[in-house]
């Protein structure tokens, strides 16, 4: 999605140091084309990702998330990838139930030495979310909304068993 | 002998090697339990059992590593205590358990919302085999027991504990219904109706942390990331956002671990139906790990280990 023709989103990528922001190098210096949406932070390891740096990006307004490390059985350190499957594999399913869509958290595996790969994740990852659109805020946005809340707040809408006795 | 009787002598039998036994007592009003330190045999007197002694004691346990205590607890609680001990969070050797068969208990939220009127002092309180008599300011209500029920002794299947050195009470046959139709009901919403409901609740929620401090799992005490400087994970700020955020480290951290007791939702002063998330997030935690958090013993919590090729975890396909 080149910047030119529609408004940029913000996509924050995690980026293992070893794989796929070597990956993303490659990418460059093979000088293929690629949307410009994304913020890469390259972090030692996916192992190194807490899930909660996935959620504090999106409640900070980020409107999409990707994630990617080395492959699974070639990680810099052996195994930190394992464990980061397992906690992000976590986070995505967790999603639904918060009301987020999921598909604005990805992760996926690509290796330094796969640019074109590389590419096509970023394209396919930044056209979804072009798709999806910015994110929705959890704060209110004026002060007719903030009062809005307060009211709502007061009333205490509540979860459906809370306040009539049958579960 | 009654179960209590049976429970007191148990305790009487221990409580010489012990520094205490945490059990429950008659709160502020006869409707209301607190928790009870035994130090001598005459606390005993005081000590309560019955649908009315709600709070999971295992809670407790780690602020009392490396003493020899007691514990009451009930089926759920007892899974509390496992997870503990599985996670090494307490030793074994240090806890003396009295389990109890446990026929439910209540949830107070659900006998506020019974009673005509906020009852505020409740004087008196009759629990029958299957009612419960409240009398308030001279007018007496009479509830039924499954009416006022705790939403986790519906789907509840361990009502005796799984681990103890006393096991106090007659062994039941659970029949827990398999699923709470308020679950079913908010996973069946829209994405955009989930986010409305959750915006609106953490609009109330004023980070009181008592989700946090009546939760057995979380042991982190003065270094819980949510109240630390630096890193600033959630800031001051009274933001739904922030509060959101708050929830999801809890979430986040109990992944796995949880043993749905309940205590998060029963200490939220502002009602927010926290167990909606943790139920979610244990669902998930079973249909891919089939893991089920204080199950088993010298069990690991699945996000503390992998498997090389994971059966239930697709590869993300590009």
């Amino acid at each position: 999605m080149p910047a030119q023709d529609v408004r940029e989103l913000r996509i924050v990528g995690f980026l293992c140091n070893w794989c796929s922001y070597g990956g993303a190098d490659t990418a460059g210096v093979g000088r293929f084309t690629q949307p410009t949406d994304l913020r890469i932070i390259r972090v030692p390891c996916s192992g190194r990702i807490d899930p909660l740096f996935i959620v504090r990006a999106l409640m900070n307004g980020a409107d999409g998330v990707l994630v990617s490390g080395c492959h699974p059985r070639d990680c810099h350190y052996a195994e930190g990838n394992f464990y980061a499957r397992r906690r992000l594999e976590m986070l995505k399913r967790f999603l639904p139930i918060t009301g987020i869509d999921e598909r604005r958290f990805e992760y996926t595996w690509v290796s330094a030495s796969e640019g074109q790969r590389w590419q096509h994740v970023v394209t396919e990852f930044t056209r979804r979310i072009h798709e999806l659109g910015p994110a929705p805020s959890f704060n209110p946005k004026s002060d007719v909304d903030w009062n809005a809340l307060a009211v709502q707040a007061s009333q205490g809408q509540g979860c459906p068993c809370h306040g009539s006795i049958q579960a | 002998m009654s179960q209590l009787d049976d429970l007191k002598t148990a305790i009487k039998s221990r409580l010489g090697d012990l520094e205490c036994v945490i059990g429950w007592e008659q709160g502020y009003d006869p409707l209301h339990a607190t928790p009870l330190f035994i130090r001598s045999e005459a606390d005993l007197d005081r000590l309560i059992i019955g649908p009315l002694a709600v709070h999971n004691l295992a809670t407790y346990l780690t602020g009392w590593k490396g003493k020899k205590v007691g514990v009451v607890v009930k089926g759920c609680d007892s899974k509390s205590v496992i997870e503990l001990l599985n996670e090494k969070l307490i030793n074994r050797d240090d806890v003396v358990i009295f389990g109890l068969c446990c026929d439910g208990v209540v949830s107070q939220r659900k006998i506020r919302a019974a009673l005509p009127a906020d009852p505020g002092f409740v004087e008196s309180v009759e629990i029958g085999a299957d009612s419960l008599k409240v009398t308030v300011a001279g007018q007496a209500a009479t509830l039924r027991l499954d009416d006022v029920r705790a939403d986790k002794c519906r789907v509840c299947d361990t009502p005796d504990a799984l681990v103890s050195d006393f096991l106090i009470g007659k062994a039941h046959t659970p029949a827990p219904a398999p699923s709470l139709k308020c679950q079913d009901e908010f996973e069946a919403k829209s994405d955009a109706e989930k986010f409305a409901f959750w915006q609106e609740t953490m609009g109330r929620c004023i980070r009181c942390y008592a989700c946090r401090n009546a939760c057995p799992m979380c042991v982190c005490r003065d270094y819980c990331i949510a109240t630390s400087r630096d890193p600033l994970w959630v800031s001051q700020e009274n933001l739904p956002s922030e509060n959101m955020m708050f929830q999801m480290i809890h979430v986040s951290h109990l992944a796995g671990r949880c043993t749905e007791c309940g205590e998060c939702e029963r200490a939220c002063p502002v009602d927010i139906p926290l167990m909606l998330l943790r139920r979610y997030m244990n669902k998930q935690v079973r249909d891919v790990f089939q893991h089920e958090a204080g199950k088993a013993l010298d069990q690991t919590p699945p996000l503390l280990t992998f498997k090389v090729e994971e059966e239930r975890i697709n590869e993300r396909g590009w």
